[in-house]
C-alpha cells in the first residue's frame, strides 16, 4: 500500500483521489450498513420511549423513561421476570463459557499432539459446529426424552438412576440441560480457535526447555499457556458476547418457561408475542447496552489493529 | 497472527517414549480421544439411527442402539406429508442471495479497506466491528417495523436484507485482512497499465481472492443457513419460512405426540449437507475462523 504512493511524484493529488475512490468503494456497504443496523438501532430507542404496540394502529405515543420505570412499579426494570432472565442469562453465560473453554482446551492440546488420525479427529470436532443450532436443540431434547430418551437410558444401564429424569421439565434442572447443549455445540470452535492458537507457538522453544530438563507439565503452564493468553482472550470474549445474546437454543428446548428464559427470550416475547413494542424496545435496548459495554471492552482490551 | 489454511507451521516436539511408564499414558491418552469422538459424534449418530427407525420403534424399551429395520419412511415423510421441500429452497435461496449480496459489497469495501489510505479509517473499522457484535434482538423491534413497511415480511427479500447485519460485517472484516495479504506489487503493475480501480479489483485481485471468496463465502453461507430468529420473526408462512424455523415448528397429532423419527430425518436432511461441505472445506473453514476471530 505504502509502495503504490512511491510510484508518484505528486503524492498529495494521488493519495487524495485514492480517499475519494475509497470512498466511493465503501458507499454501498455503509448504506447497508446504516439501513440494516443504523435506523433500526435509532428505531428501537425511540420506540422504547413510547407506548408502541404491533397490535394497534394508532401511531405510538411519547412515555418518557417509564418503559424503564414507572412509580407505580410497571417498567421493565422493576419486573422480576426481566430480573429472572437476566440471572438466567448470567448462569448460562458463565457456565457455557467456562466449561467450552476447559474442555476445548483439552481437545485442542490432544489434537495438537502428534497422533496417527489426528485430521480426522480435527474433522470430526466440526460436525457439531456445523449442525444447525435448532436442530442441535432438537436432537438433544430427543436425547433428553424422559421416557425414551437415550441419555436416561444410558444412565439406567450404568446403574447411576433409578427414576427417569425429566430434564428439561425440572426446573432445577432446565437450564443446565440447556448449557450442557450449548456446550457440545460450541467446544469445537473453542477447540478449533485454540489450537490455532497452539499451533502458531514455534516448536524451538519446547526443544530448549526439554535441553533445560523442564517437565511436560512445567512446559505447559511455564510456556504453553503465557503464549496462549492472547487466544484465550479472544476466544472468551467472542464466546462471552454470543452466550450474552443466546436465542434459539433456549427458545427451542424450552420456548419461554420461567425456569430457562434468556434476555433475548424475554425481549422477544415482550416484543413479538405481547405486541408490546415500546415495552420490548426498552428490554432490547438494555440489552444492547449491556453487549456493548463488553464490546468496548473486548475492542480496547485487545488494542485490535488494523495496520 | 495470519495463520495461513496449508501451513500448520511448528508442531510441538512429538511425545516422547523412552520411559517405561509411557505405556499407559498412551493408553490413556487413546482413551481420551474415544472419549472425545463419542461425546462429539453420538448425538448425530442418535439423530441417524432415529429417523431409520419406524416411529412405533422409537417407544420401544429399553431403546435400541441399532435401528432393527430400518426404514427411509421417515425421510420420505418428511417430503410428502409437509412442506419441508419448499422449506429448502427457501433455505437455499435466502442463504445464496445473502451470500452473493454481501459477498460483493464486501469486495468492494475490502478493497477499499485493505489497499487505500483514507483519514477515517480505522474508525470506519470499529464501527463495523462494532455491528459484527450487535446482538440481533437489539435491533428486532426497529427492524420488524422496517421490513412491514417496505412490503418485506413473510418474503425472501426481508430475510436476506435482514441477514446482511450478520454476514456483512464479517465478510468485510474477513475479507479485508485477506486483502491485505496480496502482494502489492499485483496492484501497482494494474495501477501503471492505467486500469481503473473497478478494473483493478475484477480483473486483478478478483483472481487471487477467489480461495479467501470460497471460504469467506462459506461461513456467511452457513451463518445465514442456520439462522433463527429473523427468520422465526419475519416469516408467518410457507411462502418464505427456512428450515429451521420449519424444524423448530414440527408438530404430530397432538401436542405431547412430537413426531421424532420425522424431526430427525429433517434434521439429517438439513445437516448432512452443511457437514459435508465442512468437511471437504475443512482447511479453509479453520484459517476462515481464526482470521475472523483471531485476527479480530
Amino acid at each position: 500500500m505504502q509502495k503504490a504512493q512511491t510510484l508518484t511524484p505528486r503524492r498529495g493529488g494521488l493519495e487524495r483521489q485514492r480517499a475519494r475512490i475509497a470512498l466511493w468503494l465503501l458507499v454501498p456497504t455503509l448504506l447497508a450498513i446504516a439501513l440494516v443496523a443504523g435506523y433500526p438501532l435509532f428505531n428501537t430507542i425511540y420506540l422504547s420511549f413510547t407506548d408502541a404496540n404491533l397490535g394497534s394502529p394508532e401511531a405510538p405515543r411519547g412515555v418518557g423513561l417509564s418503559n424503564y420505570w414507572t412509580p407505580d412499579g410497571l417498567g421493565i426494570l422493576q419486573d422480576p421476570a426481566w430480573w429472572n432472565s437476566v440471572v438466567n442469562t448470567l448462569k448460562f453465560t458463565v457456565s457455557s463459557v467456562v466449561l467450552e473453554f476447559l474442555l476445548g482446551l483439552g481437545i485442542a492440546l490432544v489434537i495438537n499432539s502428534k497422533f496417527p488420525g489426528r485430521g480426522l479427529m480435527r474433522a470430526a470436532i466440526l460436525v457439531p459446529w456445523a449442525i444447525p443450532t435448532v436442530v442441535s436443540a432438537q436432537m438433544w431434547k430427543w436425547m433428553y426424552n424422559d421416557q425414551f430418551g437415550v441419555i436416561n437410558d444410558l444412565l439406567f444401564r450404568l446403574n447411576l438412576i433409578d427414576a427417569p429424569i425429566n430434564w428439561i421439565a425440572n426446573p432445577d434442572l432446565a437450564l443446565w440441560s440447556i448449557v450442557a447443549v450449548d456446550v457440545w455445540k460450541t467446544t469445537p470452535f473453542v477447540a478449533l480457535l485454540l489450537l490455532a492458537g497452539l499451533q502458531a507457538i514455534p516448536s524451538d522453544i519446547y526443544e530448549a526447555a526439554d535441553v533445560d530438563g523442564a517437565s511436560r507439565f512445567t512446559q505447559f503452564w511455564r510456556l504453553t499457556l503465557p503464549l496462549l493468553v492472547p487466544t484465550i482472550l479472544v476466544t472468551l470474549i467472542f464466546r462471552t458476547l454470543d452466550a450474552l445474546r443466546v436465542f434459539d437454543v433456549v427458545y427451542v428446548m424450552n420456548g419461554y418457561a420461567e425456569t430457562s428464559i434468556s434476555m433475548s427470550a424475554y425481549a422477544r416475547q415482550q416484543l413479538i408475542d405481547f405486541q408490546a413494542l415500546g415495552a420490548g424496545s426498552a428490554v432490547s435496548v438494555l440489552i444492547f447496552l449491556v453487549i456493548m459495554i463488553f464490546t468496548v471492552f473486548y475492542v480496547t482490551s485487545l488494542r485490535v489493529r488494523f495496520d | 497472527m495470519s495463520t495461513s489454511p496449508s501451513v500448520p507451521p511448528h508442531q510441538p516436539a512429538a511425545r516422547r517414549r523412552t520411559k517405561p511408564g509411557k505405556l499407559i499414558g498412551n493408553l490413556l491418552f487413546w482413551l481420551v480421544v474415544i472419549i472425545i469422538l463419542f461425546y462429539v459424534l453420538f448425538p448425530f449418530y442418535w439423530a441417524i439411527v432415529t429417523s431409520l427407525k419406524l416411529p412405533s420403534q422409537l417407544f420401544d424399551t429399553p431403546v435400541a442402539y441399532w435401528p432393527e429395520r430400518p426404514t427411509l419412511g421417515n425421510y420420505a415423510q418428511v417430503f410428502t406429508g409437509q412442506p419441508f421441500s419448499r422449506n429448502l429452497i427457501n433455505s437455499l435461496v435466502v442463504a445464496v442471495g445473502t451470500v452473493v449480496i454481501s459477498l460483493l459489497l464486501a469486495m468492494l469495501s475490502a478493497y477499499a479497506l485493505g489497499r487505500f489510505r483514507f483519514r477515517g479509517k480505522s474508525m470506519l473499522m470499529y464501527i463495523i466491528l462494532a455491528v459484527s457484535m450487535f446482538p440481533q434482538i437489539a435491533v428486532l423491534g426497529g427492524l420488524y417495523t422496517l421490513i412491514r413497511g417496505f412490503g418485506l415480511y413473510n418474503t425472501w427479500w426481508g430475510l436476506m436484507f435482514s441477514y446482511l447485519i450478520f454476514t456483512l460485517p464479517f465478510t468485510v472484516w474477513v475479507m479485508t485482512s485477506f486483502v491485505r495479504d496480496i502482494p502489492a506489487e499485483l496492484e501497482e503493475a494494474a495501477l501503471v497499465d492505467g486500469a481503473t480501480p473497478l478494473q483493478t479489483l475484477f480483473k486483478v485481485l478478483l483472481p487471487v481472492m477467489m480461495p479467501s471468496l470460497v471460504t469467506t463465502g462459506l461461513l456467511a453461507f452457513i451463518t445465514a443457513w442456520n439462522e433463527f430468529l429473523f427468520a422465526l420473526t419475519f416469516t408467518a408462512d410457507n411462502t418464505a419460512r427456512t428450515v429451521p424455523v420449519a424444524i423448530s415448528l414440527f408438530s404430530g397429532a397432538s401436542q405431547f405426540e412430537l413426531p421424532w423419527a420425522a424431526i430427525m430425518a429433517a434434521s439429517v436432511v438439513v445437516t448432512v449437507p452443511l457437514i459435508v461441505l465442512v468437511l471437504i472445506f475443512q482447511r479453509n473453514i479453520v484459517s476462515g475462523l481464526t482470521a475472523g476471530a483471531v485476527k479480530g
